[in-house]
């Protein structure tokens, strides 16, 4: 588990719950995908272009400042539960860490700035994934650190750029400006009103898209949605990232809609919903992920409409985070079987929830202390 | 009115429904094509949500013959069955060894074909490329300034000054 004590903020700095909107907004990525001349893509590369890649890349990034304190972890010299958790804390994709059976490919690695919330995953389908985490609704300030890290990298390494094309990727959906910014939004509100499959519709209406918890190809759980742009040629990264900014907060302005729409003509309904999330995370002796998520989802819309008072969206967060397969493991200091797993998580819940002392019930009478969105 | 009737003109089937929250109060409309596009909801013409291995059989069946005879790839050995296949491209060559059929294809998924954003300095940059490359530092610093990023407008007007020839 050393690995993990290297990594700056162990990667839970984007759980912090700070930034706008950060009951709706969890958390902001921006990524740029780069690839070197000479060297053939990901899933084409020999393990000699994937070593080559990872040594040029080493060899620059002692003069990157963003670099000088932060550790590179390369990901066959990790154990596999240390592989799951930064995939768990987001910091790595799935891909990374290949098959079951195989591990992770020879050269793939992770970067880690020491300063910023900047990183780098290096051999995954494109040689470099440089990306910036942050909490809340962040674009801008995640976009500004993720093309300062580019300009660093880019004036030692030779990033393969066509004039008509841009910067090539191993993915034609991502060549050009190589960028997907992607904001993580739970919209509990929206799906109850069953507004959701309009507005999803309407994203892909205006280029951008959607993908669940763990991003590409995954299940939406929890009323979570990743939602970022599809298409990455012919627009600027300021156009992409601007955009991307204006059309979530019209959603965030849809949700809240939503909401208000919910307590003004379901209250009783929903906050015996909200409660009853509540009971069920405070009481339960087995839970599974997926239930978990479902009543977090409960719990947090109930944070943000100030019905739960006294629980705080960081303890969600962290929830969300620990509650994950990998890490129960790491907590109990073995593996965990599935029914054993689920036990270990609603232990875990129970623990945060009774340390964050009884929440008050006043909220819940028809009379009590209005919501701030009742106005 | 049957259900699947234009709210507005009753004589189409609706394909648009859309739902609005005005004032709290929810409605939801059913519009047939010609009357959405009247009140400017006209749906986009492609959907871009398509899986791209989908797209591009689609796409091969179109062009059977073609690309049968495009070859491979001199640097990384990809032919263009095996992009098609895998949906990702072998290496930064491919892109001008199957530059014409690519073209059509970026054409269908970002609705264009030029890059229009920062431009990659090599080491030993020509004058347009650099050209191009100021163009966007100082775009990027008026956004700065805009937006009153000081320190990121301090950095940029640095290595627009570092690039910009002497005078």
């Amino acid at each position: 588990m050393d690995d993990l004590n290297t990594v700056p903020d162990y990667g839970l700095h984007w759980m912090e719950a700070s930034g706008a909107h950060a009951d709706i907004v969890l958390s902001t990525r921006v990524r740029l995908a780069r690839n070197l001349q000479g060297h053939a893509f990901g899933p084409r590369a020999r393990v000699n272009d994937r070593e080559a890649v990872l040594r040029r890349l080493r060899e620059v990034t002692g003069r990157v400042p963003q670099f000088a304190s932060g550790p590179l972890l390369e990901m066959p010299e990790m154990d596999t539960r240390t592989r799951r958790i930064l995939m768990e804390r987001r910091l790595v994709s799935r891909d990374l860490l290949g098959s079951e059976e195989d591990g992770p490919a020879r050269g793939t690695a992770l970067l880690l700035s020491g300063s910023d919330p900047t990183s780098v995953m290096v051999n995954e389908e494109d040689h470099l994934r440089l990306q910036a985490l942050v909490s809340g609704l962040r674009l801008q300030e995640a976009w500004s650190h993720v093309d300062r890290l580019d300009e660093e990298l880019g004036q030692d390494l030779p990033f393969a750029f066509h004039p008509e094309f841009g910067y090539l990727t191993s993915c034609p959906t991502n060549v050009g400006t190589g960028l997907r910014a992607s904001v993580f939004m739970h919209l509990p509100g929206l799906v109850l009103t069953k507004e959701i499959g309009k507005v999803l519709q309407g994203l892909s209406q205006v280029g951008l898209t959607f993908r669940g918890l763990y991003g590409e190809g995954s299940e939406v759980v929890g009323n979570f949605f990743q939602v970022s742009n599809q298409t990455t040629l012919g627009k600027t990264e300021e156009d992409l990232v601007d955009h991307l900014e204006q059309i979530v907060r019209r959603v965030i302005r849809y949700e809240t809609d939503a909401r208000r729409v919910l307590l003004r003509d379901a209250r009783g309904v929903t906050e015996d919903k909200i409660w009853r999330a509540y009971g069920l995370l405070r009481y339960a002796r087995s839970l599974s992920f997926e239930e978990l998520m479902n009543l977090l989802s409960g719990v947090r819309l109930g944070v943000s409409l100030k019905l739960l008072p006294g629980l705080r969206v960081y303890t969600l967060n962290k929830i969300m985070i620990f509650t994950q397969p990998a890490h129960l493991e790491q907590a109990a200091g073995h593996d965990l079987p599935p029914a054993e797993s689920d036990t270990h998580r609603a232990a875990f819940v129970r623990s945060i929830l009774a340390a964050e002392g009884d929440v008050s019930v006043e909220g819940t009478s028809p009379d009590g202390p209005a919501s701030e969105l009742d106005a | 009115m049957a259900d699947n009737q234009c709210d507005r003109c009753g004589a189409h089937d609706a394909v648009v429904h859309l739902t609005q929250i005005v004032d709290d109060e929810m409605s939801t409309s059913h519009l047939c094509e010609e009357c959405a596009a009247e009140q400017g909801l006209e749906p986009t013409p492609e959907a871009v949500n398509f899986p791209l291995t989908d797209f591009l059989a689609q796409m091969g069946e179109e062009q059977e013959e073609s690309t049968a005879n495009l070859g491979t790839c001199d640097f990384c050995g990809l032919s263009f069955q095996d992009f098609r296949d895998s949906g990702r491209l072998g290496c930064p060559q491919c892109y001008s060894t199957f530059e014409p059929h690519l073209r059509n294809l970026l054409r269908r998924i970002h609705g264009g074909t030029k890059h229009v954003g920062k431009v990659y300095l090599p080491p030993d940059p020509s004058a347009t490329e650099m050209e191009k490359r100021l163009e966007t530092l100082r775009r990027r610093l008026e956004r700065a300034v805009a937006s009153e990023d000081f320190e990121r407008a301090a950095e940029l007007r640095d290595e627009i000054r570092d690039l910009e020839p002497a005078t």
